[in-house]
């Protein structure tokens, strides 16, 4: 592990400061991945400038109808917070789904969003890996890799992304909103993560320096009735094999809206447009939610030893979506 | 001094554990919490590569790091005795540092030592070490090319009757491969010692499971007289195994310890713990049972496989159950060892029984299945009246009352036995149930007590409580066998300087203990007459063990189990579970029920996830933490009941058998089971992982519509 600095900022304007004054410097949320990481030597900061204590927490309505979540505000508090809960339950449902009670009471919604792969070749410093060490190589495509990619990888990297909070977040079409020394600025979720590519190590769009200071959710009336189904290994406390959220808006037996995001299939939230396409203003059917599901996994490219996630995709975008408009029905 | 009888015994009344208190409070001192003066930390550094030899370990750097006192390699860390060994002899995984080749990923290949931990760990981060891979073997497989006979040490292969003409007049056969995963104890506490030389003695704290047996091996190692090395344990954050064995933190912590003069602290991270300690084996079951249509058993035939080092021989008794459970005219068992470039297996929580008992209980459920039997009924039928293969009778046998108490209180009557006939909602339904043994005795241990001026006793005997409750237990044994009432008793355990003892270990920890205490109060009690206090009576229990008893001594249980499958998922979840367990006379419910308890959580947890997984470029483990290598977490730990049916074992002067690893056996079949009778599909693998039983999904579907 190497020696690093410690610096606690008290506004924000300091903390784009004493990132951008130093060569190596990293922001400090929870500290709930970057600190593990840093303890594995795959992150190496020189300087740590904690952003916890800065205002930048708490819910707060937006005038449009929707809401922006302060990018200090702890995992706990987002899930718990009453009009998340009702405007959003499937955000809800992601955070509360992650990790633990102890973790979720560290981390921040803005950490999240920055969370590395949890790909045990990326934290293992003696093997290749293109997104620890550009270059080197990439050892889970040959090698271990059941939980890895079927969606978006290519040769350099089939790493998925852990986050569960942000696949709701790309159902609903969030927005990321930061500040620079040179001023704030914004991004969509969709485009927030960079396409693998050949650089796997260079995973946002975010500028260098910049802070994340809110994540903006516009107004989604069918997310109201919205829903996170995780899958994964064991009953808590664990990443998701795969994962999907949905938001569907049934009326007079059509699809009047429908939101579709899986996790666990990409290195980043997939934002599942073509099964959502298939399924505007189409009856709500179990037939056409198992065709939007097959529509949307047509071109998986699963390894060859993580296909079941295809099956699994489909199965858990057809379940989630029977259930919804079976739950709408009622 | 009165000695008459208390007016409760203390064995057979739940009292918590002794030591609770301290140890949920944190006052209870573990290896790495123990003070030292001028404590000097050693930071290990493991090897990357699963076959090959170190070229360079170039330390310079390290060397003028802040606080660090040294750095230890194969070039200049102390000798060690290479006749040093464990339990199957000799053992070349002890002798760490001595030359420059790589047996496995994970060994311990350097040492640095600096004034902090955290100097030596950031020291160790600036050493350099330089390999030449060789080409390694980790793929096992029952049909490897080195596959060879195991040790017969445990006793010679069955083989009774004619195994082939029994199948060939068998109205069914079953005939199927069984595989399990290679795992890991995952005790919370890490492995840590803390050592010390001082005038030619060594005295560590150390986390094991038997302080004696370690202070054997670390006095043959580094050539000094046994009772010249001091060990303490005396708590212990668990150990499923992991401990038994002299571990790496100790050897490097006493080497160090000499080369630096100081006191050295060594503490393994989880990774290393992982890398370095200890493991259970793979195993790859091929498993034959041939049956009448009345389901009597013709035949049945084990021949499983299971990975070791070349470094030292080790055995998987796997075939323990096929010996025992069930009676039949043909009996043969051929264990099968394959050495491969892994860490040095050594005993996990029911070592062989449970991987054994998945593979024949998973059969046994597969015959019944094709005889279209209750598997209740299956089981009950084929019970021996003597051992199925030594023909010695049974010490005690209360397998049927397991099986018909546990059916009775799971509520197994009025089961469809059919599969895939129980829905609630999306979801498969299914319940399972395994019934399983496990070896029983009793093995040397020395115990002292003395009584005081004060009328108090002090009993002092070699055990180790890695988390069971042992100090409670035997406390109770004292209690009961002076007859006096607890308070008077006090114990002290976990020492080396206490005298030989057996670890906790072998389901024989508490009956080895509770035997010596045993005799040396009867001893004591003869002496009571005289006024004389302090007195002391001592009891070497060597001689008076018959190492040869002329029945058969076992523990035997039954676990039922109910499941839930999300066919759309595979997502597998366990419901309840409930065991009965025959192990004896029981010394105290509460520590005893905990004990099972544990064990069929554990047994949950091989069923449904643990796992470790290996890079086929590499033949290193690249799940080595807790985020990747899964054990069951609350939310997977269901309802779960565990009791004991009315049991005494009469070759034991208190009627005691051992109850910590039966537990563990069984319970794995028992959900595979539940499974199937879930789902309709058999899972011959573990873990029972979601993508294997969705694959599984897809061929069932696939099979209705094609029958449609």
């Amino acid at each position: 592990m190497r020696e690093f600095s410690y610096r606690r900022a008290s506004g924000v304007r300091e903390a784009l400061t004493l990132v951008a004054e130093h060569d190596d410097a990293r922001y400090l949320g929870g500290g709930t991945n970057l600190v593990d990481l840093m303890k594995h030597g795959v992150e190496t900061p020189g300087r740590l400038v904690d952003v916890r204590r800065l205002p930048l927490g708490g819910v707060r309505e937006t005038p449009d109808g929707g809401l922006a979540i302060g990018a200090t505000t702890t995992n706990s508090d987002a899930a718990a917070h009453p009009e998340v809960r009702r405007r959003y339950p499937a955000l809800s449902q992601a955070v509360l789904a992650g990790a633990s009670g102890q973790l979720r009471n560290m981390a921040t919604v803005g950490g999240n969003l920055l969370q590395r792969t949890r790909c045990g070749y990326f934290a293992d410093l003696s093997q290749p890996c293109n997104k620890r060490a550009p270059g080197s190589g990439c050892a889970a495509i040959t090698g271990a890799h059941h939980n890895h990619a079927v969606l978006g990888w290519t040769g350099h990297c089939a790493a998925t992304h852990p986050s569960d909070m942000a696949v709701p977040l790309a159902a609903f079409e969030a927005v990321v909103r930061y500040e620079t020394l040179e001023g704030p600025g914004e991004i969509p979720l969709a485009d927030f993560y960079l396409p693998v590519g050949d650089r796997p190590d260079l995973e946002t769009a975010l500028p260098p320096g910049a802070l994340i200071t809110e994540i903006v959710l516009p107004p989604v009336a069918a997310a109201r009735r919205s829903r996170y189904r995780k899958v994964r290994e064991r009953a808590s406390y664990a990443f998701a094999t795969v994962s999907v959220a949905v938001a569907l808006d049934v009326h007079d037996g059509f699809v009047r809206d429908a939101r579709i995001a899986l996790g666990g299939v990409a290195s980043r939230p997939w934002r599942a447009r073509t099964a959502e396409e298939v399924l505007r203003d189409a009856p709500a059917t179990p037939d056409r939610f198992r065709g939007a599901a097959e529509a949307e996994l047509a071109t998986a490219d699963p390894l060859p030893g993580n296909a079941y996630k295809v099956t699994l995709a489909r199965n858990l975008i057809e379940a989630v979506l029977t259930e919804l408009a079976e739950r709408d029905g009622r | 001094m009165s000695t008459e009888q208390p007016a409760t015994a203390a064995i057979g009344d739940a009292r918590p554990r002794i030591e609770g208190r301290l140890k949920v409070t944190g006052a209870a001192r573990y290896a790495a919490d123990e003070p030292a003066p001028d404590l000097a930390h050693g930071w290990v550094i493991t090897a990357t590569v699963a076959r090959g030899r170190i070229s360079a370990v170039d330390a310079s750097a390290a060397l003028g790091m802040p606080g660090v006192l040294g750095v230890l390699d194969h070039r200049n860390a102390p000798r060690l005795d290479p006749r040093a060994g464990n339990y199957f002899g000799p053992d070349g995984s002890l002798l760490l540092l001595q030359d420059d080749v790589v047996p496995y990923a994970g060994r311990p290949v350097v040492l640095v030592v600096a004034e902090t931990p955290e100097q030596a760990r950031a020291a160790a981060g600036a050493v350099v070490v330089t390999y030449e891979p060789y080409p390694h073997d980790v793929d096992f497989r029952l049909d490897h090319p080195a596959a060879r006979p195991a040790s017969t040490a445990f006793g010679p292969e069955a083989d009774t009757g004619d195994i082939e003409a029994e199948l060939a007049a068998s109205a069914v056969v079953v005939d199927e491969r069984y595989r399990t995963p290679e795992e890991n104890c995952s005790a919370m506490e890490p492995h840590a010692a803390t050592a010390w030389w001082q005038d030619g003695h060594l005295h560590a704290v150390d986390s094991n499971q038997g302080p004696f047996s370690v202070s054997q091996v670390l006095a043959t190692l580094f050539g000094v007289d046994r009772d010249h090395v001091h060990i303490r344990a005396e708590h212990v954050g668990g150990g499923f195994g992991a401990k038994g064995p002299c571990g790496p933190q100790v050897i490097l912590a006493s080497m160090a310890s000499r080369s630096f003069g100081r006191p050295v602290r060594v503490v393994l991270t989880r990774e290393q713990v992982f890398l370095a300690t200890a493991l259970r084996p793979p195993t790859d079951q091929w498993l034959r049972i041939g049956a009448d249509a009345d389901g009597r058993l013709r035949a049945v035939h084990h021949r499983p496989a299971f990975a070791l080092s070349p470094l030292a021989e080790y055995i998987e008794w796997c075939t323990e159950q096929a010996r025992t459970l069930y009676a039949a005219p043909a009996i043969r068992t051929e264990l099968t060892a394959v050495p491969l470039d892994i860490l040095p297996p050594s005993p996990m929580r029911g070592p062989g029984a449970t991987p054994g008992s998945f593979a024949l209980e998973s059969a046994m459920d597969e015959v019944a299945e094709r005889l279209g039997l209750d598997p209740l009924d299956l089981r009950l039928r084929n019970q021996p009246a003597v051992g199925p293969v030594s023909g010695l009778p049974f010490s005690s046998r209360r397998s049927v009352a397991c099986l018909r108490e546990g059916a009775r209180r799971f509520g197994w009557a009025g089961r469809d036995h059919r599969p895939r006939t129980r829905r609630e909602g999306r979801l498969l339904i299914g319940t399972g149930l395994a019934a399983t043994c496990f070896s029983a005795g009793v093995f040397p241990s020395t115990a002292s007590i003395t009584a005081e001026a004060d009328g108090t006793f002090t009993v002092a005997v070699g055990a180790t409580d890695i988390g069971t409750g042992a100090r409670t237990a035997l406390t109770a044994v004292a209690a009961d066998t002076l007859g006096v009432g607890t308070e008077r008793i006090r114990i002290r355990i976990a020492d080396s300087d206490l005298g030989m003892a057996w670890g906790a270990g072998g389901s024989r920890g508490t009956t080895s203990w509770s035997f010596a205490i045993t005799q040396a109060a009867a001893k004591l009690r003869e002496r009571l007459g005289d006024p004389a206090r302090p007195v002391t009576a001592t009891v070497d229990t060597t001689a008076l063990i018959d190492y040869q008893p002329a029945t058969e001594r076992h523990t035997f249980s039954a676990v039922f189990a109910e499941v839930s499958v999300d066919p759309a998922t595979g997502e597998v979840r366990v419901r309840r579970m409930l065991g009965m367990f025959a192990v004896g006379r029981v010394i105290n419910p509460l520590l005893a029920r905990s004990q099972v308890v544990g064990g069929m959580i554990m047994g949950l947890s091989m069923a449904l996830h643990e796992e470790g997984v290996r890079d086929p470029a590499t033949g290193r483990q690249v799940n080595p933490d807790f985020a990747g290598y899964h054990i069951a977490a609350h939310a997977d730990v269901p309802d779960i009941e565990a009791e004991f049916v009315p049991d005494y074992e009469p070759q034991d002067p208190l009627g005691l058998n051992g109850l910590g690893e039966i537990g563990t056996a069984g319970t794995a079949a028992a959900i595979a089971n539940a499974v199937w009778h879930a789902t309709g599909v058999r899972q011959r693998t573990l873990p029972i992982r979601l993508d294997r039983v969705l694959e599984a999904e897809g061929a069932e579907v696939r099979g209705a519509v094609g029958v449609a």
